[in-house]
């Protein structure tokens, strides 16, 4: 059915979003891999550059600040994923249930997604974490307890929130979607046979959601890798919050150590690319459906 | 038999979700809320819910002082230029894709989706190398482009999971009848794919506006986005809650009314088809 000329048409037609892509994925790829290999401190005209070899990568991992950040990239990753899946799942079944206004509802639980990372970050440190003026100050003194300095003495706890309140409608949201795709014959018929709720969402429902849940993991934890926003905002990199991707960044442009942020960058990359893998493969398998 | 326990049951969901949903949208409620409040009446103990003193001051003040427009503006054109511009390259090939589909289809979809997935912070000083050797730091020209390139393999592959929809049949017609390529595209395709279309751009546009890592890290007075406006609050001095929350409040409001006619395509745009 497509002729020879329609064929070479689609090429031309492919090329330049194609070309762009090839263009924004190598050029920088190259240059950082590059830049991994050497010593190369801009602002530092007294050390002479050149190629050191693996050096970097090995300054990089054994550097006293590197596990402490993959720790805390785990902690935040694995807490944020964890809260907004198992809430999301929750929020997701009450959503699908009968009620009035869910419309509405449905609006308000979403529109954390839309607020910018830094609006969020901000209002949050100052309007409800702040340990003098903010409302959760307010809350507990209220209840005559001392109020808790949130971002110094909880800090990955109260960034974790942050990131959770971010990410939460959009799992609720993808969740939603799968369930309402059930179909509800098997579970009105499971319902006759005197399944219990609970048995109906463990043998039923969740099974049903797997592939959805399993998506929602993988699209997360690639944009949870790369939470920057709320941290630059919140507390800088201070008090243990510094991620992997955060370290990266001071090394590269607060420090200007390019080499060895670099390495970092080639790390990052490589355990990105280790997830986007599995998200890949489940994402192609669509389409061959 | 279920039917009896209904308005019960309804009652019990109404109330329960209706809570959840205010307790969520709580902070952009407060956030509104303490926008119209005077700053000492921000901070006041107990927090003063509704029965305060209304003012649109701070509006007054957050735009004087910082020249709020300019930054507004510089979210349009570089949340609204690279939307456009990734649009016009990604329909062409999007067309490609689903409508002459070859054996690397497949893999060029998903090598695409594979450059999404590049840690932005692994390419930083490279793209801010070239930027400098380009004179595009600080600029909105600089912006548009990356933030194009950042979104592309999603519009691409919005646009061609929403094409894929359209049978391809009706444009065999077209070509029977002796509609050349381009006429097809222009005349057939793209009225019948205008919902799917609006609704990649709809998407790509708040992605872009609410973009937080290229925007504060390649930009200083000059091409400064709303992101790096609100960020500029950091670092206050004195009272300064209600202006925050002003400015915050007209950061997001535009967002927040599109984000709600973009539900849907929320779903598919994000999980690239995977869920619908």
């Amino acid at each position: 059915m497509a002729t020879q000329h329609s064929r070479s048409a689609a090429r031309l037609m492919m090329a330049p979003a194609v070309i762009l892509l090839l263009g924004w994925m190598l050029v920088p790829l190259v240059m950082t891999l590059w830049f991994s290999f050497r010593r190369f401190l801009p602002n530092r005209p007294d050390i002479v550059p050149g190629w050191v070899g693996f050096d970097n990568y090995v300054r990089f991992v054994t550097s006293s600040a590197f596990w402490p950040s993959v720790q805390t990239t785990l902690i935040i990753v694995g807490g944020a994923l964890l809260i907004t899946i198992v809430l999301g799942v929750l929020l997701a079944l009450l959503l699908d249930q009968p009620m009035w206004g869910q419309g509405v509802v449905r609006i308000l639980v979403i529109a954390p997604f839309f607020v910018m990372p830094t609006v969020s970050a901000l209002v949050w440190k100052n309007i409800f974490m702040d340990p003098v003026n903010g409302l959760f100050a307010h809350l507990w003194r209220a209840f005559g307890a001392e109020p808790v300095v949130w971002l110094s003495d909880a800090p990955i706890f109260s960034i974790i929130l942050i990131v959770s309140w971010q990410w939460l409608p959009f799992a609720t949201l993808i969740l939603l979607t799968a369930i309402q795709s059930l179909d509800s014959e098997q579970l009105e018929a499971s319902e006759m046979d005197g399944a219990p709720p609970l048995a109906r969402f463990f043998y039923i429902i969740l099974p049903h959601l797997s592939r959805a849940i399993t998506i929602v993991i993988l699209i997360q934890t690639i944009f949870l890798l790369s939470v920057f926003a709320e941290i630059f905002v919140t507390t800088g990199g201070a008090f243990g919050t510094r991620t992997l991707t955060y370290l990266i960044f001071q090394r590269v442009l607060e420090s200007q150590n390019v080499g060895l942020g670099s390495a970092g960058g080639v790390y990052a990359i490589i355990l990105a690319n280790i997830i986007a893998i599995f998200l890949m493969r489940i994402v192609g398998k669509n389409l061959d459906a | 038999m279920s039917r009896a326990v209904t308005t019960r049951r309804k009652t019990i969901n109404t109330v329960l979700a209706w809570s959840i949903g205010i307790l969520i949208f709580f902070p952009i409620l407060w956030t509104i809320l303490t926008s119209f409040k005077t700053e000492a009446q921000a901070i006041n103990d107990p927090p003063l819910f509704l029965f305060f003193d209304w003012t649109l001051e701070n509006y007054a003040v957050v735009q004087e002082r910082s020249d709020y427009m300019r930054f507004l503006w510089n979210s349009v054109i570089i949340a609204g230029g690279s939307t456009l511009i990734g649009v016009m390259i990604a329909i062409p090939a999007a067309w490609s894709m689903a409508f002459v589909p070859s054996k690397r289809t497949k893999d060029i979809l998903l090598w695409m989706l594979s450059t999404k997935m590049l840690p932005a912070v692994g390419v930083l000083y490279p793209i801010y190398l070239i930027f400098i050797e380009l004179g595009l730091l600080d600029t909105r020209t600089g912006l548009v482009v990356v933030i194009m390139l950042i979104n592309l393999p999603i519009i691409v592959w919005m646009l061609y999971t929403y094409f894929k929809e359209i049978p391809g049949e009706i444009l065999e017609a077209a070509r029977m009848d002796g509609a050349s390529l381009r006429e097809e595209i222009i005349y057939v395709l793209t009225p019948m794919a205008v919902p799917g279309i609006a609704s990649t751009i709809l998407l790509n546009f708040i992605l872009a506006w609410n973009e937080a890592f290229w925007t504060l890290n390649l930009t200083a007075a000059q091409a400064a986005p709303l992101t790096a406006f609100i960020a500029s609050y950091s670092s206050p001095e004195g009272l300064f809650y209600a202006k925050l929350s002003a400015a915050s409040t007209m950061a997001i409001a535009p967002i927040l009314i599109l984000g709600w006619f973009s539900q849907k395509q929320l779903v598919r745009g994000l999980t690239f088809g995977a869920v619908k």
